[in-house]
């Protein structure tokens, strides 16, 4: 069949297929953060993470042939750059925003040393889903085939979201992030709660980065994380802390993300460069809206070293 | 489950001793609290009354003594080895978690929790254990929304909950409005009474201790100094006991008010957001005359504190006017100066010192770029920085290794001391005060209310904040009560009842 023409139709569809597309590494991200945040700490390293991540990824695919053993190194990495920032940070005076800016610097710089070699072999992708074949129209095919990555971060948005308020170790997370004397009566340790709950983010992320390399834009290439690990910060707080939250933000900010090719594939030639910058315009105008001299974040953890 | 409603049981030290180093802080203090009974703890701050309890519930590992549980001598390595047994605390602070209701508080501190928690299983068991309690609360609130009184009961339904049935009450009514106080200790009266429970209760309030403790032990400097029932003693002789026979600075007497005085600081249709920035203070109008003290009651949340960092010039405001003699005020060092405006704010460390600074810089901060005259000096003398301070150090008794010293090294009273000597040193018109005496011991108390009256009987107009009503009924001339954001009543000190002012504290009106 022909290329159909379905003129103005092609935005908001390619603007939908492209928040799913754009939107998975975001989704682990942010969760990640925001199992880290929600005990009581910020790793910022998570950009230098994904970046990471997504290098073993690609690595470790190319040599085994098999991207979910891509997949498993990218959580692995993920899992020691959190734990190794949860380490750290459990040392008096040591501040976790610092810690993680060194951390988002190291990540990208060993990647970018030991990615060298992967730069030109191609790896295998992870597999995607077709739901949009019983549609013609390639356009809406194209939007609707859904990487099982989004499908796994939407039912774990959901999971966490149920798990913070109705299993023990939600619960736990949430009195360490929220009060360290509190968790201390209680017999926990909160550095401990506090290195696992890194790490795991940690391993979210790494996963977050094995879809940038293996699916979309699906190569290894010193410049395949624009800033998505510290979006994904922001993301966080303005989801509130809140897993199905950070689902729908990371969609949202998967949407502004795709507004500009959007633009672009229906023939619009001047300006949509512009309309890249939309997810950091979108950074910026949501930290300047919920941001305030004289009061407090809702729903923040109070353990959080930008809420104390 | 835990929580069974089981017999109260009794504890007992013997020989409790307690050294840090070449320090004692606990000497050889035995105490006996018999199952069913209600058992304060007397003591000023440093007296060894938190070590003590410390010892008992396993922080700390004494020195040497011995503890008892129902007359077995027992062995408690650990808070979870005195959780074992039976014994449990409740802090001053609470320890409470926020951001979880009191439900999720209240399984998540039990020590088995099931992975996955049934939560219509669990609610069930709790109402069944809540139907048991002399207590009444809502369990699906999240902390943060509980008022202070509810929270201490549901600290101490905790306890109960966790099946301890020897609880240690460490000042629990330090943050509630005397109704509450009232009601909190009376529920738990009632419960030792019934055989239920025993209480060891820390506190510093005479009349709670009269009207609902059995017996006390007084401690001073670590060393047992006496006990006894209730019943036997006079407020007079428990203090003795506490203090020994230390000076204590006497208030001055209250000069006469001129009626006619000038009205020094006027606040009108004042606006400013809380905190939460989804609330508001509204203070309508205020006016604070010379010679005269104007306390100002609340539990602590309803805007007190936002009220005072505005007038410090810590928080923009949203409209409405500060005059100081008639003079707009917006809280500017010049302004400041020229006015003669002080301020004393609570945790003074945290609010009008810089931690780390050395004492001398820090009482030198109102003067140390000016010269004799007012002149704005272009060059800081250290020399003039340090001769001012020795003399603000010796004249107000801030008691220092030395003036190079951090701030911070200083104890609380010390620090307090240092802070008043800076405010209060120079002409004075305006003396802005707030919970000056929050956790400093007798003395200090004493000595810091003493300066305040000073003040006033020299003409300084006094708006005072604070969160012990005992303290205004001391001080005022007239007394305002602050509930939710606006001040809701007013008496002179003549007739002021502390039923009333309870009342309004709690919103009742």
């Amino acid at each position: 069949m022909e290329t159909t023409d379905i003129g103005l139709w092609g935005v908001p569809l390619a603007m939908l297929g492209g928040a799913i597309r754009v939107s998975t590494p975001f989704i682990f991200v942010s969760l990640g953060e925001a199992i880290t945040e929600r005990s009581g700490r910020i790793n910022l390293g998570l950009e230098g993470t994904l970046v990471f991540g997504a290098m073993s990824a690609y690595a470790v695919a190319v040599m085994t042939g098999s991207p979910w053993l891509g997949l498993l190194a990218a959580a692995l990495a993920g899992l020691c750059f959190g734990l190794f920032h949860g380490w750290i940070c459990k040392f008096p005076k040591v501040n976790d925003i610092a810690i993680g800016i060194a951390l988002m610097l190291f990540g990208t710089g060993l990647a970018f040393f030991f990615g060298k070699p992967f730069i030109q072999p191609s790896a295998p992708d992870l597999p995607a889903i077709p739901f949009g074949a019983w549609s013609d129209i390639p356009q809406v095919q194209a939007a609707l085939n859904v990487n099982v990555l989004f499908l796994i971060g939407g039912a774990l948005a959901v999971f966490l979201w149920w798990a913070f308020r109705n299993t023990h170790i939600g619960l736990i997370v949430r009195v360490v992030g929220d009060s360290a004397d509190a968790a201390r009566a209680m017999g926990l340790n909160p550095n401990t709660v506090r290195l696992l709950a890194t790490g795991v983010g940690g391993a979210l992320a790494g996963i977050g980065g094995a879809y940038l390399s293996l699916y979309y834009p699906g190569s290894w290439t010193e410049r395949i994380s624009s800033g998505q690990g510290l979006m994904a910060v922001a993301l966080v707080i303005f989801a509130r802390w809140n897993p199905l939250g950070c689902f729908a933000a990371a969609l949202l900010f998967g949407g502004a993300g795709a507004l500009g090719p959007a633009l672009q594939s229906v023939g619009v030639t001047q300006g949509y460069y512009l309309f890249y910058a939309a997810p950091y315009i979108l950074t910026l105008i949501i930290m300047i809206a919920t941001s305030s001299p004289s009061r407090t974040l809702a729903g923040a953890p109070g353990e959080l070293s930008i809420t104390k | 489950m835990s929580g069974t409603q089981g017999k109260a049981i009794g504890a007992e030290t013997i020989g409790m001793t307690m050294r840090f180093g070449a320090f004692t802080a606990l000497g050889d203090v035995s105490i006996k609290v018999p199952a069913g009974s209600f058992h304060a703890l007397l003591g000023e701050n440093g007296a060894g009354k938190s070590t003590l309890v410390k010892c008992m519930m396993g922080f700390y590992h004494p020195t040497s003594g011995d503890m008892l549980v129902d007359g077995r001598q027992v062995a408690i390595a650990s808070p979870r080895d005195a959780s074992a047994l039976g014994l449990g605390m409740v802090y001053q602070h609470f320890t409470l978690v926020p951001s979880l209701t009191g439900a999720e508080n209240l399984v998540i501190s039990r020590e088995k929790v099931p992975g996955v928690i049934d939560w219509r299983k669990e609610r069930a068991a709790l109402a069944q254990f809540m139907e048991r309690m002399p207590f009444k609360l809502p369990l699906d609130v999240k902390v943060a929304e509980l008022a202070a009184g509810e929270k201490q009961k549901l600290e101490i339904i905790k306890q109960l909950y966790l099946g301890r049935n020897f609880l240690v009450l460490d000042e629990p009514t330090s943050v509630l409005t005397p109704g509450e106080a009232q009601e909190v200790l009376g529920l738990v009266r009632g419960m030792t009474k019934a055989g239920d429970l025993t209480v060891l209760m820390i506190s510093h309030k005479f009349h709670e201790v009269t009207a609902f403790a059995d017996d006390i032990t007084a401690l001073r400097k670590g060393r047992l100094t006496g006990t006894g029932k209730v019943s036997d003693l006079s407020h007079r002789e428990m203090a003795a006991m506490m203090i020994g026979d230390q000076p204590i600075a006497a208030l001055d007497s209250r000069a006469a008010p001129k009626p006619g005085a000038e009205i020094v600081l006027k606040v009108k249709a004042l606006k400013a957001p809380d905190r939460t920035g989804l609330k508001s203070i509204d203070i309508a109008d205020l006016g604070v005359r010379s010679g005269e003290i104007v306390g100002i009651a609340g539990i602590s949340g309803n805007g007190q504190k936002e009220f005072l960092e505005v007038l410090a010039g810590q928080r923009p405001r949203n409209g409405g006017e500060v005059m100081v003699r008639g003079a707009a005020y917006a809280a500017t060092r010049a302004e400041a100066r020229a006015l003669n405006v002080r301020l004393i704010p609570e945790e003074p460390l945290k609010n009008a010192c810089a931690p780390r600074m050395t004492v001398a810089e820090n009482i030198a901060f109102r003067t140390f770029d000016v010269d004799g005259n007012g002149k704005p000096v272009s060059w800081i003398s250290a020399g003039a920085i340090k001769s001012f301070s020795a003399r603000l150090v010796e004249q107000f008794k801030v008691k220092t290794t030395s003036l190079s010293s951090p701030i911070a090294s200083l104890s609380g009273g010390n620090v307090q001391r240092a802070v008043l000597a800076r405010e209060l040193t120079g002409e004075v018109d305006l003396l802005i005060v707030s919970n000056p005496c929050f956790g400093l011991d007798f003395s200090a108390v004493a000595e810091i209310r003493a300066r305040i009256m000073k003040a006033r009987n020299a003409g300084a107009a006094v708006l005072l904040m604070s969160e012990d009503l005992d303290e205004l009924l001391e001080l005022s001339d007239r007394i305002l009560v602050m509930s939710d954001g606006a001040l809701v009543y007013e008496t002179p000190i003549a007739q002021a009842s502390v039923q009333t002012i309870g009342e309004h504290m709690a919103g009742h009106h």
